[in-house]
């Protein structure tokens, strides 16, 4: 099959630049890699409205916070591992405390920053963001998702998170696709497990369902776009009707997806959960290609995981 | 009046006597919350007073008023002297002053956005304000709004980088609508600053990065009033006011003892620091 390639932080520099022509009170701020996170497209069109706070992301998240105060819709753009990481007090004492509407951009989340290495591979983003109270946390599965949960956080009040990637991936959900911050969209109908993911694993996921089903396997695939607040509702239906979970993240297990919805779980409806993603671990240099097969986050891996949730039920 | 004065003001004579009410809210307050932050706010009294009572446009009947100046108090822990200043200027009762830090409290030990109006943004973690006003600042600009944003620092917080990260940004987008304060009075939690992690020459330091650097004696109430005037009245960058003061001022065993940072006085300490604070005229 043929699918058209792109990278989700193309969905963010469009979802700016729709954003950019209806509200102008939307800005956008960027410590020194605007060309890299597509806020550069933004900047070209309207560059009174973009602003660069330099290598400085904790200035940059405090600096959007009081443009926040003063009736702005900031979006803050760096590398996820830098925004999340070297910013979080500034996040959380300043932006979520005070639950100011300011927006952040994590660009190049997951193992997209393949080549250059541990230090630029944003695998704690969703952990870090997600325990914050006030916080939202969103991980598009493509560029037109991305472009739609851009404009999506833009039109809501209150910090939200926003995790895009470099490489390109699929682009296999449609304009016309429904898109909510914390709906969940279910992709694939089954009885016999489910796959929860969130991000461009979603389409190993959609994978795994053609690779099941020809061994008789039927599985739901759920898109889980948002991991805060997370659809309850969509992971216990899952459970209730599938009796079995996998979840697959581009991200560390612990605190990530996989730790989110087990806790639901844990808590309401117990269920064998199996978890694909990053197993408390850094990575390494490698290509995207080459990390995920390395560090299982494929779809033959998915395919075993649901196969050995299964067997727990 | 033009900006950087208030609508209203107080005699010199009058602010004198405010300021003693409030170094007495402060040590009150502290005294009952068992806990607190008594010097660092006692060194900002007359910056404070000056600020809330003569420089800044706002309504303290109406705290959400849009076109209100901002004050962002980076250095969070200093409250009592920022809720001793609000409730006088009117924005709550002078009576919950004695709820500070207390279960269920607005006055919570480190400001809070979400239980009190007025406090424009939660702070207690330092090396936050300045960013904050700037990005205020920097909508004031974008708006065409001539409000403008204050921020008091303390001077140990100068040696967070976020700091400097801000200087730079303010600088570099010439917010001359932001106005930053340094409460310069030597000392935080670990003894003097120049001895824990020297920041000297603190002046030459902001004006390399481009900022109109005011000095001041941060317990002259003309001089202050005369200060920020100034900085109203700079165009093209933005002012900073270094405040030569006094940690503990006012109570003569607080004065310049790192130990007051964050400690209250027991009920003999408040008693004696009243007394010296209201002594002459009693
Ligand atoms: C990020 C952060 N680190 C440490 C502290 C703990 N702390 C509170 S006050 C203080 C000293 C502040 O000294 P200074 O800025 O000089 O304040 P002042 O003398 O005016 O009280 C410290 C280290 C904090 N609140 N925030
Ligand atoms: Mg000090």
């Amino acid at each position: 099959m043929d699918v058209k390639m792109l990278p989700t932080r193309d969905g963010y520099g469009h979802g700016l630049l729709e954003l950019g022509a209806t509200n102008p009170d939307v800005l956008v701020l960027d410590a020194d890699l605007a060309k890299s996170t597509r806020s550069d497209w933004f900047a070209a069109k309207y560059p009174d409205r973009f602003f660069d706070i330099g290598i400085a992301e904790q200035d940059m998240i405090g600096t959007a916070a009081g443009l926040s105060l003063g009736g702005k819709i900031p979006f803050a753009t760096t590398y996820g591992v830098f925004v999340a990481g070297r910013a979080w007090d500034q996040i959380r004492t300043t932006v979520c405390y005070s639950n100011l509407n300011v927006k952040i951009a994590g660009a190049h989340g997951g193992i997209s920053a393949g080549g250059d290495g541990a230090t630029h591979q944003a695998l704690e983003d969703i952990a870090l963001m997600r325990v914050l109270p006030n916080m939202r946390v969103i991980v598009p599965c493509d560029a037109i998702e991305a472009r739609k949960a851009t404009v999506a956080a833009g039109n809501i009040q209150g910090p939200c998170f926003l995790r895009f990637a470099r490489e390109a991936t699929p682009v296999f959900t449609t304009e016309g696709d429904f898109f909510a911050i914390g709906k969940a969209n279910v992709l694939r109908n089954g009885n016999d497990a489910t796959i929860i993911a969130a991000g461009p694993i979603v389409y190993e996921a959609l994978q795994a369902f053609d690779l099941l089903a020809a061994e008789g396997i039927s599985v739901r695939v759920i898109n889980m776009h948002t991991i805060k607040p997370l659809d309850e509702d969509a992971v216990l239906a899952a459970a209730r009707e599938t009796g079995a979970i996998v979840t697959a993240e581009e991200a560390q297990i612990n605190g990530g997806l996989g730790g989110a919805v087990s806790e639901i779980l844990a808590r309401h409806q117990p269920t064998p959960v199996e978890m694909v993603g990053i197993a408390d671990t850094f990575l390494e240099c490698g290509t995207p290609e080459e990390l995920a097969e390395k560090y299982g986050l494929t779809a033959k891996y998915l395919v075993n995981a649901v196969k050995k949730a299964i067997a727990r039920k | 009046m033009g900006r950087g004065c208030a609508e209203s003001m107080e005699s010199m004579a009058r602010l004198r006597e405010i300021c003693k009410d409030v170094r007495a809210d402060i040590v009150r307050m502290t005294a009952a919350a068992g806990s607190g932050h008594p010097g660092g706010s006692l060194s900002a009294v007359e910056a404070m007073t000056v600020l809330y009572f003569n420089v800044m446009n706002h309504r303290p009947a109406e705290p959400e008023w849009p076109d209100r100046d901002r004050f962002f108090l980076s250095k969070g822990h200093a409250c009592p002297v920022l809720y001793s200043v609000m409730a006088r200027s009117g924005y709550f009762p002078v009576e919950e002053l004695l709820t500070l830090r207390k279960c269920g409290t607005r006055l919570q030990g480190h400001p809070s956005c979400k239980t009190l109006p007025g406090i424009e943004v939660s702070s207690g973690s330092l090396g936050q304000g300045l960013s904050i006003a700037n990005g205020f600042a920097l909508s004031a600009k974008i708006n065409r709004k001539d409000y403008r944003a204050y921020c008091l620092m303390g001077d140990g917080e100068l040696q967070e980088g976020q700091i400097w990260e801000a200087i730079m940004t303010a600088a570099h987008y010439k917010l001359d609508n932001v106005c930053a304060i340094v409460d310069y009075n030597g000392l935080q939690i670990d003894g003097d600053v120049e001895k824990v992690m020297g920041l000297a020459p603190i002046q030459q330091k902001w004006e390399s990065f481009n900022w109109n650097v005011i000095e001041a004696d941060g317990h002259d109430l003309t001089a202050l009033q005369a200060a920020y005037e100034s900085a109203a009245r700079t165009k093209g960058k933005p002012s900073v006011i270094i405040m030569k003061t006094i940690k503990g001022k006012g109570i003569s065993f607080m004065e310049n003892v790192a130990g007051w940072h964050g400690k209250a006085p027991n009920s003999e300490e408040l008693r004696q620091a009243l007394a010296e604070i209201y002594g002459k005229e009693n």
